[in-house]
């Protein structure tokens, strides 16, 4: 039977309790996107300042929403922060193959897919490293949604 | 007189288990589960009585046209319709009312009217509204909700002044709180409006008079009231169906059609186009008698003294750690109950619940303005029907308490 154990694992209440690079970056420089799941009324918003040569220096989560998705934008900001875009991008992949979601069109062109990143590929060169604790995600259906969330919105404010 | 002890055997759907755990259903807010003899009667209707309505000269088919007009009889009785031409079936709660804003709104509203609402209701009560402000420039006004979780009636002559409709729900989804609908009706008609009610939460757990509400339309859906999804009700009196245009367009709606047009059918049947939903209304018929036979007052008495028991025994057990929205007096309210545990996120409070076999709602409950007032953007949910019993509600004290477990700190 799948227990709640393999939901709430101590890392992602951890990071649900102590979110990190949580607040607001000032827009412009920073971008902003918001992203919403219309289901649980959870919101999302990703702050990201990127350098002249494609490093995200400064990223910055504000919004509200369930322990899954707080989580995830928390562990996400930290595993964004100091890479570049480009690398961001195929952590998008990574995730969303970690929530066995193998969509053609995440970031809006469809080009990642492209790349043939798998999820061992990435996670080696990227380290989802706490991430890996969102896997048991996937046996719950209807939270991929809330884990997604913080990363759609990144996709979004990376492609603005 | 209490409930029948059995209820919940008439339920085959509450006989199973999740996560190990005998279902326990605390989301008939959202949707009720149906009797064996809603299944059975239509299961019945399509062995032995099945064909197209209004149209058949054959035998079999003037029965099927007897039961849907059946139907319509038993629902015009139980919510004591002058006539039973006054009860138009539609899809659900929301067709109603969009048929209403649509062909009531269109032909009676012109721009600068104004339509108040309040601040409880459900989406379905306010997006068709926002859509004809758009299309007709009417404007919307609100009636605020007070911190008891009351409607704030204090402003109400300035509201109504000039208004053309008040449209009110009787029993809210989120709150629970019962308003004072024949008082409102009257306030609406004093200042020259009409008066809606969306009775969705009402009429499956209170007796329905409507014409003691006083009210001009009233609507109301069936899937939670025991009957299937997608039958739906819109009670007019008979004056204002006779004056709205018809809605959409085809068979059935129809007395005449030629090259050059065509003249409506009669009241309902002007707004019931193209074949309708039969055996939906027929589970609907069935419903309504499931109810009778419970007593409405005896539903109503069950679920007043199953709340002041939920109200009692949750803050009992869980303290501080729970706010229940909505009144606090049982007999002001009826068994919908929306928490907020701590500061858990109603998502995690129902995945744990579930772990439990127990069903409730987390999210906004299609009431967004509300949680804007209520300073929040979702709430837990349990809501309470006949099928419930004390054992229910002592399994969500329980389970509350794994919450506290996981999410305490
Ligand atoms: C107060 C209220 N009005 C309207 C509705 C809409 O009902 P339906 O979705 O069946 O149209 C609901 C139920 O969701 C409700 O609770």
């Amino acid at each position: 039977m799948i227990g709640l154990e393999d939901l709430y694992r101590e890392i992602i209440l951890d990071h649900y309790r102590t979110p990190r690079n949580r607040g607001e970056l000032e827009t412009p420089p920073a971008r902003r996107a918001e992203g919403f799941n219309p289901l649980c009324g959870d919101e999302i918003i990703v702050y990201l300042q990127v350098d002249e040569a494609g490093v995200i220096d400064d990223v910055a989560i504000g919004g509200q929403g369930c322990s899954i998705s707080q989580s995830s934008a928390s562990m996400m900001s930290v595993a964004i922060k100091g890479k570049t875009v480009e690398d961001a991008r195929k952590l998008i992949v990574a995730f969303k193959g970690l929530m066995s979601i193998h969509e053609t069109d995440i970031g809006g062109d469809g080009s990642e897919t492209a790349l043939g990143i798998d999820l061992e590929g990435a996670s080696e060169g990227m380290q989802l490293g706490d991430l890996e604790a969102l896997r048991g995600v996937v046996k719950f259906p209807i939270r991929i949604k809330c884990a997604t969330l913080s990363w759609n919105t990144l996709a979004q404010v990376l492609d603005e | 007189m209490a409930l029948r002890s059995t209820v919940k055997s008439d339920f085959p759907l509450l006989d199973q288990q999740f996560h190990g755990h005998q279902l326990v259903y605390l989301d008939s807010a959202n949707t009720s589960q149906k009797p064996q003899a809603v299944i059975d009667a239509m299961t019945d209707y399509y062995e032995t009585t099945n064909a197209n309505v209004h149209r058949g000269s054959y035998e079999l088919a003037v029965r099927a046209t007897d039961a849907l007009e059946g139907a319509r009889a038993k629902v015009g009785a139980f919510i004591n319709a002058e006539s039973n031409s006054e009860i138009v079936f539609t899809k659900n709660a929301t067709e109603s009312m969009n048929l209403l804003a649509h062909c009531w709104g269109e032909h009676s509203l012109k721009a600068g009217d104004a339509v108040v609402i309040s601040e409880m209701e459900h989406h379905a009560n306010i997006v068709p509204w926002h859509m004809l402000r758009a299309r007709k420039g009417i404007e919307l006004r609100w009636i605020p909700v007070d911190a008891s979780g009351h409607l704030d009636l204090s402003d109400l002559d300035r509201l109504l002044d000039g208004a053309k409709l008040l449209s009110v729900t009787a029993m809210s989804n989120v709150l629970g709180t019962l308003n004072p609908i024949a008082a409102l009706a009257e306030r609406a008609h004093d200042a020259g409006a009409l008066m809606v009610v969306d009775a969705s939460q009402y009429v499956p757990h209170v007796p329905t008079d409507v014409q003691a509400l006083g009210a001009d339309f009233l609507v109301f859906t069936g899937h939670k009231m025991l009957a299937p999804m997608g039958i739906g009700v819109l009670w007019a009196r008979a004056e204002h169906l006779e004056a709205m245009p018809p809605f959409l367009g085809g068979g059935e709606m129809i007395l005449s059609v030629t090259k050059d047009g065509f003249t409506t059918n009669d009241v309902p049947w002007k707004f019931e186009a193209g074949t309708p939903m039969v055996a939906e209304a027929v589970g609907l018929g069935a419903a309504v008698d499931y109810l009778s036979d419970l007593g409405m007052s005896n539903v109503r008495q069950h679920e007043v003294e199953l709340t002041a028991y939920a109200l009692r025994t949750l803050t009992e057990r869980h303290g501080d750690k729970i706010t229940i929205h909505g009144p606090a007096e049982p007999a002001e309210r009826g068994g919908v109950m929306s928490f907020a545990y701590a500061d858990v996120h109603p998502h995690d409070v129902a995945q744990v619940l579930d772990q439990s076999g127990i069903a409730v709602r987390a999210g906004h409950h299609c009431a967004k303005p509300l949680m804007d007032v209520l300073g929040t953007s979702a709430t837990s949910r349990a809501s309470l029907y006949v099928y419930n019993d004390k054992s229910d509600l002592d399994k969500l004290a329980d389970a509350l308490s794994a919450v506290d477990d996981i999410f305490s700190f």
